[in-house]
């Protein structure tokens, strides 16, 4: 009996599985339903692109179509490691982007641990509600502010430079200030915001932990380095991670605003060139070119997300995949 | 003092205090300016004469941010396309996220598979613009709406509170009582939501109050042109048309100059006080979000 039994087990299983597997689809018939439509959005406006996106290698004629076009290999790669123009937009991407990471990265942490370690809990509530207010600017109306404030004698950071005696700049006439401005401006509006989710981590630090270091004499100081950060390090992995993968897509909304034609050198960068060439240029838009451009930085960009996630791995840090 | 806290301690908490305070004034300081300088008179301004207060009060600024109706306009349509995409968006990612929530869902790993991919991938401007016009959806508020509707990663939020605050035994008890998947969504998953409802539906409402790409790159016709993309133009691009057509009083050219310096800072004002003051009251729903949204990275 126990023989036979075991020699109809893998067909009975697969026919249990099968079974089973088709009564959750009958009995959850309805959560397929749900799910129809966000997944026909998704293959539509997330996938449907990616299909489009095929005209990377192709020439694109807006006669042909999509598929009728004839394919040209890697020609408009080749292209784009050929022109001046789009190595400039390379190097600025990846400074900028550097910049940012190194000053932007690391300051919303030190806020989140200065501010835990706040005794004045009034006071620390006036800091947090302050510091968040920026993120709520739009950045259009940021770019305005910095023009305006950046004015050269009417614009208040010269009015106030003016006070002790600097001479008056023309910050966004400039090129070489381009850089600055954009980074540390994006650490005015954003180190608040993102210090919330490390005040989250740290209160998720078992207090205990910190009592028992007091007994022991440590200092504010060495707890913050020995319990605070280790505490939360899988969620700094985790940020460090995310602020990698979207590195070459360096805020662009950003960028385009304060670009001038004096400051384009350093400031034109791989997404805004790809709109010039696809939708701003003034003879026929290359739609083939940029595609191949936006491509390129797509990949890359999960390249240097899946580099930094198997780095952290390496050194035992929390990751995403 | 918290007991314990040495002396070296007491010196610490002193400088960070001191930090935090100068990081305030630092992050409030820009915010009061703009609000001063758009009280001030333009002669004041262009004699730089504003550090701190407003000079010589007048509301010709206000006035002149008045005259026309293109601020009106723009801020009606930005609210028109909010409210579509915010709505469109919320009821999109909760029925998303409910089944993938569910352990017993079949498939939810690949569905989420699928889903994920897109974060971390994209085909990028040029087909997506073309994806649009192939669509024939072009100059209409479903260009601005529809592509990003599904949201991957309010996906993950909603479906991390789903799984934390929709317990099993509900659905079970649910079940014996022979209430199906769809009525226990409706009659008991979403009256459980409220607060999630409302977590996604600020940032999803204020990413639409912010955003400018999408209608930059969709509508090609200005007079449907959301709040940012009219703010871009007297801000950012000083298209002189206008410029001139909120100035349409003032005649001459040095005070045409004077009051465009004015206008601006009374823009910003009427453009950024909605969000900037109603945010405070809902802080907590945003935090809260962001902490969801940590949980599960």
């Amino acid at each position: 009996m126990r023989m036979v039994t075991r020699a109809a087990t893998p067909a009975a299983r697969r026919n249990a599985a099968l079974l089973s597997a088709k009564k959750e689809l009958v009995k959850n018939w309805d959560l397929y339903l749900f799910m129809l439509v966000p997944i026909c959005f998704v293959v539509v406006f997330n996938y449907g692109p990616m299909y489009g996106a095929q005209i990377a290698f192709k020439k694109f004629m807006i006669s042909k179509g999509i598929l009728g076009s004839p394919w040209v290999g890697l020609t408009n790669f080749q292209r784009f490691f050929k022109t001046y123009t789009s190595l400039n937009a390379v190097r600025n991407t990846i400074i900028i982007s550097l910049y940012s990471l190194a000053a932007g990265f690391p300051i919303p942490i030190l806020l989140a641990l200065a501010l835990s370690h706040s005794p004045f809990p009034r006071f620390k509530k006036i800091i947090q509600m302050i510091t968040y207010a920026p993120y709520f600017i739009s950045v259009v109306v940021m770019c305005g502010m910095i023009i305006q404030f950046l004015k050269p004698r009417t614009g208040v950071v010269n009015i106030l430079l003016g006070l002790i005696g600097v001479e008056s700049v023309n910050f966004m006439a400039e090129p070489t200030w381009f850089t600055s401005i954009y980074v540390w401006t994006g650490v005015w509006q954003g180190m608040g915001w993102g210090s919330i989710i490390y005040l989250a981590a740290l209160s998720g630090v078992s207090p205990e932990l910190h009592e028992s270091a007091v007994i022991d004499g440590a200092s504010i100081l060495q707890r913050m380095r020995h319990i605070d950060l280790p505490g939360i390090a899988p969620v700094i992995s985790i940020q460090l991670i995310l602020s990698a993968g979207g590195m070459l897509n360096v805020g662009f909304e950003k960028v385009y605003l304060l670009q001038n034609s004096i400051n384009v050198n350093y400031s034109e960068v791989i997404q805004s060139l790809v709109y010039k060439i696809g939708l701003k240029s003034s003879g026929t838009p290359d739609f083939s070119y940029a595609t191949a451009v936006g491509l390129m930085t797509s990949a890359a960009n999960l390249v240097i997300l899946l580099t930094t996630n198997t780095v952290l791995k390496k050194m035992n840090q929390q990751t995403l995949i | 003092m918290r007991a314990g806290n040495t002396a070296g301690d007491n010196v610490f908490i002193g400088l960070t205090t001191a930090l935090l305070v100068m990081i305030g004034i630092l992050v409030l300081y820009p915010l009061v300016y703009v609000l001063s300088a758009s009280f001030s008179s333009p002669e004041a301004l262009m004699a730089a004469r504003v550090t701190l207060w407003p000079v010589e009060v007048t509301l010709d600024g206000y006035r002149a941010v008045f005259s026309t109706n293109r601020i009106l306009m723009g801020y009606s349509y930005t609210l028109l396309y909010m409210a579509v995409g915010t709505v469109i968006g919320v009821v999109m990612n909760l029925v998303a996220a409910y089944p993938l929530s569910r352990p017993d869902f079949k498939g939810r790993n690949a569905i989420m598979a699928l889903f994920a991919f897109t974060m971390f991938f994209s085909g990028g401007m040029i087909p997506g613009y073309l994806l649009i016009r192939d669509l024939r959806i072009m100059n209409t508020m479903w260009a601005l709406t529809l592509p990003g509707a599904v949201n991957v990663w309010n996906i993950i939020v909603i479906r991390t509170f789903y799984q934390t605050n929709i317990s099993i035994e509900l659905l079970e008890a649910a079940q014996i009582d022979g209430c199906g998947n769809r009525y226990f969504f409706i009659r008991c998953v979403l009256p459980l939501s409220g607060a999630i409802i409302a977590v996604m539906g600020l940032f999803t409402a204020v990413g639409y109050w912010n955003s400018y790409m999408s209608a930059l790159l969709y509508l090609n016709d200005s007079s449907r042109y959301p709040l940012q993309l009219v703010l871009r133009e007297i801000l950012i691009q000083n298209t002189q048309s206008t410029v001139n057509s909120f100035l349409a009083d003032a005649a001459e050219q040095d005070r045409r100059v004077k009051m465009e310096f004015l206008l601006k800072y009374g823009i910003i004002v009427v453009s950024s006080a909605p969000v900037l003051t109603l945010y405070p009251l809902a802080q907590r729903h945003f935090v809260k979000g962001v902490m969801i949204g940590s949980l599960k990275g």
